[in-house]
């Protein structure tokens, strides 16, 4: 019988001539992913990534980067067979995997203590009830309504809070940087601001649940919106003066597109207290605002 | 009238044939929401064993929303052959079924039987069927439809290029517009989905759409999908257009939601006619999608499959071109998984190509639903193999306007390939004479959009 090391050796014997005679190429050293021009590993969904035409040999360079600039869709990609290429293909599967996690991923506890937000409920279970039973994302639960007439300041000027809506991500994103600001904006204006809250499984119409419970004259929810595999970080603002369960939806005023490569979060703050300060001054939002 | 049956040693009662029809679907997460899906599984089988024995009037003589109230069910029952619908209206379901599906029916047989069927038959015959049964059946039949060319027709699977763009910038649109030709993609439509909605926004992309097809000779369409008044609008002021788009619902009310009723599609077609700058005579083009009555509360109790089989029986009334359901485009709530896109997508090209309409699907999804790529390259083989005239075509799978995906410009090369499929031929002619296909594949110069510019 061979013993191990004799076999080894063999192996190595066989491996050496076959190098030799060209049969076998050994890799001269591990993967690496490829760097960026700073020595950084490139994210094939970042801006810059995608900004490189992976088509190679185009007839005219320059004109594909000049399309490029046009536009962010996907193009200039090349194609292997009739398939998309493997970084293509990647990319786009991480773009889609940032995206559903923004859905089905929960704003983290850290962030609510950090802001002090309490946490409240819709009549939502799960995420799952969620995003198949809109009308039970439109109402308060009951503990959530005794906890928010417990701990809510009744008949504010504005009462504003914050729903995950379909994006945790948008909430994590913006949420932080854009609530002091409001808050402190309105309160400069010499107005009435509710205890702002965190509402879990929220969507949109529940505003008008929470404004019929603490008598706001204003309402103004700040919610996740439906990722795209642009951004999974969209955030937006939707304000009503004196809303109330079953209003149409044309008296909501939308501040939308808040993100880093949109409305910045601070912007928007600042241009959400001008929004809700006209609100009041008028007695009307939505389609009843004049401009 | 009351329905019953034993099933497993359980009696199973239904009130009425929109009960009947409701409970018989496949599960789908908008029929739960809308309060009429069956309660149990066993409760869906007997209800479609209940539907089996029903007889062809019975669902006739009990359209889901009444003659009375609806422009839809008038257009429906008015335009069925009543010699057609003599012969099998004491016709079981289960019997029209096994008609559909038996080898002595041709495709003249199934042709001639869509002018009997209302769509309240086509629904409830589908809700007999497996998904192969869906494929099979609608593989039998082929509808064409003309307007500059020829779509439909049997060894042939086309594409509609949808170049979006979030901004509506036309450089920017017209670089995605490039990229999806250099890919074989476009045959049935260069079709952009507006973001601004003003009659000079849709006229500077008609403009421009056909400024590329005069320039290339492309043998195709054009069309912008605003809503159907600012096209009408646009047209009358001069604009450029092949077709014009409407998305459609099974009941009137559904489709005054969307602002326009059918008068405002004659209207639409009768400009074309006069005025248009395609050939004809199929000059309309409807979007549909399961779900959409419930959304604006005008689906009258019925359930979300057969209110989309009304939207066809319209749509037949316009002779359109092309249709399409948006199939998983609305959402968890209506469509849950990818189990149930695939079905709804199955169940809509099966019930659109038995009305006899020209039907293509964007298999798509958004990113709040239990899907993704590879589910909708699972429905377009699926679709490509039942005959389906069209899918989408867009960059990398990815709409940067809708924020959906649906799929990419490579993946009706791909399935050409894999199932022997081509283009229209006068599309196939002109991408041979610019060197992107050859005997059928890709060439390697396809895929770069700069063929077009770099010849300038």
């Amino acid at each position: 019988m061979l013993d191990e090391k004799l076999i080894s050796t063999i192996a190595q014997e066989v491996m050496r001539q076959l190098q030799e005679k060209g049969y076998v190429i050994l890799p001269d050293k591990q993967y690496e992913a490829p760097l960026s021009p700073s020595g950084e590993i490139e994210d094939i969904t970042s801006q810059s990534a995608k900004a490189k035409p992976l088509l190679t040999d185009p007839c005219d360079m320059d004109s594909l980067l000049r399309m490029k600039k046009f536009t962010n869709a996907r193009i200039g990609v090349g194609k292997i067979g009739a398939r998309l290429n493997t970084q293509t293909m990647l990319a786009m599967r991480a773009d889609h995997a940032k995206a559903r996690d923004s859905v089905f991923t929960d704003v983290s506890p850290q962030l609510l203590q950090r802001m002090g937000l309490v946490e409240v409920q819709s009549k939502c279970d799960c995420k799952d009830t969620y995003v198949t039973r809109p009308d039970l994302g439109r109402k308060l639960s009951d503990e959530a309504v005794d906890t928010i007439r417990r701990s809510c300041t009744a008949n504010p000027d504005v009462q504003i809070f914050a729903a995950d809506g379909l994006s945790s991500s948008a909430i994590e994103a913006n949420l932080e940087k854009l609530l002091p600001i409001l808050t402190d904006g309105l309160q400069a204006k010499g107005l009435k601001v509710g205890t702002p809250f965190y509402l879990r499984y929220g969507r949109v119409a529940a505003e008008d649940h929470v404004s019929e419970i603490l008598g706001a004259k204003v309402v103004c929810v700040l919610i996740g919106e439906r990722p795209g595999l642009a951004t999974a970080e969209s955030m937006s603002a939707y304000i009503v003066y004196n809303a109330y369960v079953g209003m149409p939806e044309a008296k909501r005023t939308v501040v939308s597109n808040i993100h880093k490569d949109g409305l910045p979060a601070v912007e928007a703050g600042a241009y959400i207290v001008e929004v809700i300060d006209q609100i009041l001054q008028q007695k009307a939002s939505g389609v009843d605002l004049r401009k | 009238m009351a329905y019953s049956t034993v099933l497993g040693g359980k009696k199973f009662t239904f009130n009425s044939v929109k009960e009947v029809l409701a409970k018989a679907n496949e599960e789908k997460s908008g029929d739960i929401l809308a309060g009429v899906a069956a309660s149990s599984d066993l409760e869906r089988i007997a209800a479609k064993q209940v539907l089996s024995n029903m007889l062809v009037r019975d669902l006739r003589e009990n359209p889901v929303v009444p003659y009375e109230d609806d422009e839809v069910t008038r257009i429906n029952q008015d335009s069925i052959d009543s010699a057609v619908y003599d012969k099998i209206r004491h016709w079981t379901m289960a019997e029209l079924r096994e008609y559909i599906l038996g080898y002595k029916t041709t495709e003249n047989d199934l042709r001639t039987l869509s002018r009997g069927l209302t769509a309240e038959t086509v629904a409830g015959v589908c809700k007999l069927m497996t998904n192969l049964d869906l494929v099979y059946a609608a593989n039998k039949v082929r509808v064409t439809a003309t307007c500059n060319t020829t779509i439909g027709c049997r060894g042939t699977l086309s594409t509609r290029l949808q170049p979006n763009h979030p901004t509506d910038n036309v450089e920017g649109i017209t670089a995605s517009l490039l990229e999806g030709l250099s890919y074989g993609c476009g045959d049935a439509l260069l079709g952009l989905n507006p973001v601004n909605d003003t009659v000079s926004s849709l006229a500077e992309v008609l403009k421009r759409f056909d400024e590329v097809k005069h320039k290339y000779s492309i043998p195709t369409q054009i069309c912008e999908l605003g809503h159907i008044t600012t096209q009408i609008e646009a047209v009358r002021r001069g604009a450029p257009c092949d077709m014009i788009f409407q998305s459609i619902a099974g009941s009137q009310k559904g489709n005054s939601a969307f602002g326009f009723s059918a008068d405002t599609v004659r209207e639409a077609r009768q400009l074309l006619r006069e005025r248009g700058t395609a050939k004809g005579p199929n000059v309309l083009y409807f979007e549909t999608g399961q779900g959409s009555e419930l959304s604006s509360d005008a689906h009258y109790g019925a359930d979300q499959v057969t209110m989309e089989a009304r939207c066809y029986a319209f749509a037949r009334e316009f002779e359109p071109f092309m249709v399409n359901t948006v199939v998983g485009f609305i959402g968890p709530e209506y469509l849950y998984d990818s189990k149930q896109v695939i079905r709804a997508g199955l169940e809509d090209h099966f019930m659109g190509k038995l009305s006899g309409i020209p039907m293509g699907c964007d298999c798509c999804y958004t990113n709040h639903m239990m899907a993704d790529q590879n589910d909708i390259e699972n429905l377009s083989m699926l679709l490509a193999s039942a005959g389906v005239n069209y899918i989408l075509g867009v960059p990398a799978g990815d709409d940067i306007m809708l924020n959906y995906q649906t799929n990419a410009y490579h993946d009706s090369a791909a399935i050409r390939e894999v199932l022997g499929l081509r283009p229209i031929k006068e599309f196939e002619l002109w991408l041979e004479k610019m060197g992107i296909m050859e005997n059928g594949r890709l060439t390697d110069r396809a895929g770069d959009p700069t063929i077009f510019t770099g010849r300038r």
